[in-house]
């Protein structure tokens, strides 16, 4: 097991160099200028030996292939180099946003594992009776709502109901618990809605699957107890696909959250990505990139340990 | 009277009568004022910026030499300076500094302080950014004494006192300046009202009261934070009490959503702002080089009927020339409505203007319109002037584009027609006339028109002193920019703030820029 993990862990390098090297000339393709946004941000008429001394600073006067080389020089010291917009360096601007975004992702996820695992369960054992057809509505209007959406509706409720909106900024929740989830708790809840109604459709669908088995029926035929079938022998089967689908959408999570994170005026990854994408901040984007990649690299490694745990022949194999 | 000037006119009152009132209070020491900014300034140095997302939370920590007066804009009073003095022949400023003023780290500000200051603005050391560089390129400075800075001329300069007001020329210390010149990029050292507590990057920006600050018993404030949120986080922000002010202006709907919900907290000021949005027509293509095609397009358009429809949804209002309407250089109605494009008879505007298309062999034009993907007031703008050429036969397709690409077209003149705007933090005609001259003389000048006598009307409007004489040419340049229509001012924007009633000693300018140090603010709680 360890050898298998060390052997994954290594095929992420790899994986990220492929990555950081498709992005640096990607993003270089991008028409628009960060210094021009930076400088002319509101309509300044700045002259061009300016824009060209500050281009020079930041290094973008350089040769594409000496950026490169820059810029992959730094990335086994963990240096993805500077943001061009703030200067300051790209690992300190995504740590910064890095412990909110991870918290509404965790949140979310878990609001999604409680809804989703009893609510598939329950529909696919009540399967075409009222039960299952108010579970499917749920899921199905969970999946057709878009999650900021949701997030605007629940702002609007704070404010119609109560007039009153949690405190702008994050605070860990070992410093002030109450004020972390009153922050917090909003953004998971709207996108833990869209997660858990995935996860719901996936485990009712998987779960009647294995329910249509020959192993199924063989434990019924030898009458044991349907909640022993279930406990034992179908659930750990579902929750295969399921575990998948929790993963990937975590991982959708950590840089995904773009407009919900604007909704709910949250300093998250998104909002970093889509600033860093809007002022054309290529060592910003090479950096989340990389961090994204990073995490669907990780996520999946953990699935397939996740696999191995759910189902011994997986590991044997 | 017509509704909208009724409106002005009542707004007017009510801004008096809010000004006023304020003035009349005794005002009380103590709160923190939280306000939200819609935007983050990229670093913390002024000389470097053009944005007010730098002034609003970075001003509170700066002192300037002199700077414009909030309660009585255009005027320029003492910041720094205590006093000043203009030679006979205008080419020589002495100011006479304040004693006692400290920086936030206890050190003593003195005119070294200054020179070292406006010397990085004017000549930058390498590696640091000046963006006003050319604007003050004509003056020198000295410190004779160190209660004394003299600013000489190389050449006249009209408008010194308000260039010198500007908010973005914040003092620096010249000691520190001395280690390290790009020190303001990432440190806040200066001698102003507040000191900096924290900036946490893409949430707050934290001041508290600075106890030295050379004027006795201000500011009031314990302190203040800024929210960096986007534009449409600052209605549902008020409204959930996560801050009680936005500085920089809002919507019409966004004001009546406000008043309608928190009526008895909130407080409106609206007037006129210095920003304008313009068409720009592209001379370096045809047809825009043809006069007439460019008067028709500028004819087609209905600026008053636009203001009555426009300002009901939009912050488009005033209709105007190059100035701002209602600054005291600008034409005069009028005249205005005699220039092609400003007239109030549209019907006889649209008739010639298909009189002049046809002349011009473009009866059928079409052309693409760019513009930059921001709702307000871009989108309007534009939706209005496309449906008003089509009332004269041309079609125009509207081409929206995220900022960072519409910069790049726009400045590489890769585009028919755009939907630009004039922005800065005064009136003054040199500021304002930036985007009319040729590419020579101004980067922004993105119509590609080659025509030098914009350009030396400009020059002798910047060399004249004599107010009344520089009005007489601005005024002239005016007509001139206008008629030969490289580009035209389509509105300009209506400026509305709603903040808290509690919120005493801010008054609004025409300008975001100005009057944000929060000296004199206190909150009446």
């Amino acid at each position: 097991m360890l050898w298998y993990v060390i052997r994954r862990l290594l095929l992420v390098i790899p994986t990220l160099l492929g990555v950081a090297i498709a992005v640096f000339f990607l993003i270089r393709v991008m028409p628009g200028d960060v210094v021009v946004v930076k400088l002319r941000a509101d309509g300044a008429a700045v002259s061009e030996e300016t824009i060209q001394a500050e281009r020079k600073r930041l290094g973008l006067d350089k040769p594409l292939y000496q950026q490169f080389i820059d810029y992959m020089g730094g990335l086994p010291r963990l240096d993805l180099g500077k943001s061009l917009w703030t200067g300051e360096p790209v690992i300190k601007e995504i740590a910064l946003r890095m412990p909110v975004s991870l918290q509404i992702a965790i949140m979310a996820g878990v609001i999604a594992v409680l809804i989703a695992i009893p609510l598939g369960t329950i529909s696919a054992l009540y399967r075409d009776t009222w039960i299952d057809h108010t579970v499917r509505v749920i899921a199905v209007s969970g999946l057709a709502i878009p999650s900021f959406w949701l997030g605007m509706l629940i702002i609007l409720a704070l404010l119609t109901l109560f007039n009153w909106l949690p405190k702008i900024g994050y605070v860990p929740i070992w410093q002030d618990p109450l004020t972390n989830l009153a922050v917090t708790i909003w953004p998971a809840a709207s996108v833990g809605y869209r997660y858990a109604a995935v996860a719901t459709r996936m485990m009712r669908s998987s779960l009647l699957e294995v329910m249509r088995e020959d192993y199924i029926r063989t434990a019924r035929a030898k009458g044991v107890w349907t909640r022993l079938i279930m406990r034992r022998h179908a659930l750990r089967n579902a929750m295969l696909p399921v575990v998948t689908v929790i993963g990937l959408e975590f991982a959708f999570l950590i840089g995904g959250l773009v407009v919900t994170e604007q909704v709910f005026n949250i300093n998250g990854i998104g909002k970093l990505f889509v600033d860093a994408t809007a002022r054309g901040d290529f060592n910003l984007i090479q950096g989340l990139v990389l961090l994204i990649a990073t995490i669907f690299v990780l996520v999946n490694l953990v699935v397939d340990l996740l696999y191995g745990w759910l189902d011994p022949r997986i590991r044997l194999r | 009277m017509p509704g909208s000037i009724r409106k002005v006119l009542a707004a007017a009152a009510a801004l008096t009568l809010a000004t006023g009132v304020a003035s009349a209070q005794t005002p009380k020491r103590g709160g923190t004022l939280n306000f939200s900014v819609v935007a983050e300034p990229p670093n913390y140095d002024c000389h470097g910026s053009t944005t007010f997302a730098l002034i609003h939370p970075i001003a509170p920590h700066y002192s300037l030499l002199v700077k414009f007066d909030g309660k009585d804009y255009p005027k320029v009073v003492p910041d720094l300076a205590q006093s000043w003095n203009v030679s006979s022949d205008g080419m020589t400023y002495t100011f006479k500094l304040r004693s006692g003023v400290k920086f936030h780290d206890g050190s003593p500000l003195t005119s070294e302080d200054i020179k070292a200051s406006y010397d990085r603005i004017i000549s930058p050391p390498q590696g640091v950014v000046s963006i006003r560089k050319a604007y003050y390129s004509d003056l020198s400075v000295s410190a004779p004494d160190p209660t004394t800075v003299v600013f000489k001329l190389k050449n006249p300069m009209a408008g010194v006192l308000e260039a010198l007001a500007s908010p973005f020329n914040c003092i620096y210390s010249a000691a520190k300046l001395k280690q390290n010149p790009r020190y303001p990029e990432t440190e806040i050292m200066g001698s102003g009202p507040f000191t900096l507590v924290e900036h946490v990057r893409g949430t707050s920006w934290q001041g508290k009261r600075f106890e030295g600050y050379y004027d006795k018993g201000k500011p009031y404030l314990d302190g203040y934070k800024a929210f960096f949120v986007k534009s449409n986080g600052v209605v549902p922000g008020i409204i959930g009490g996560q801050f009680d002010a936005e500085f920089r202006g809002r919507n019409p709907s966004e004001r009546t959503q406000l008043l309608d919900k928190m009526k008895e907290n909130l407080t409106a000021f609206e007037g006129t702002w210095v920003n304008n949005l313009m068409i720009v027509f592209n001379t370096t293509r045809k047809p825009f080089d043809d006069i007439r095609v460019r008067q028709a397009l500028s004819m087609a358009v209905d600026r008053w009927g636009g203001s009555e429809a426009l300002s009901k949804i939009s912050i488009l209002k005033y209709v105007g020339g190059v100035m701002r309407p209602g600054y005291a250089m600008s034409l005069p109605e009028a005249e205005l409505v005699k220039l092609p494009g400003f007239s109030k008879d549209i019907a006889k505007s649209r008739e010639e203007a298909k009189k002049l298309l046809e002349q011009a062999g473009h009866k059928d034009l079409k052309f693409k319109l760019l513009n930059r993907n921001v709702a307000e007031p871009y989108t309007p703008g534009a939706v209005y002037s496309i449906d008003q050429w089509r009332r004269i036969g041309v079609t125009a397709e509207h081409e929206q584009l995220e900022t960072k690409l519409y910069q790049d077209r726009v400045a590489s003149g890769d585009f028919d027609v755009a939907i630009e705007f004039q922005a800065d933090f005064m009136d003054d005609p040199t500021a304002q006339f930036s985007k009319f001259l040729t590419k020579k003389s101004s980067p922004s000048g993105y119509s590609g028109h080659t025509d030098i006598k914009i350009d030396e009307m400009y020059d002798k409007q910047r060399r004249t002193i004599d107010v009344a004489e520089r009005t007489k040419i601005v005024r002239e340049m005016e007509r001139y920019a206008l008629t030969q229509a490289y580009n035209v001012p389509l509105l300009w924007w209506q400026r509305i703030i709603v903040n808290h009633k509690k919120i005493k000693g801010w008054y609004m300018t025409p300008s975001h820029y100005l009057w944000q140090d929060l000296s004199t603010v206190w909150l009446d709680q």
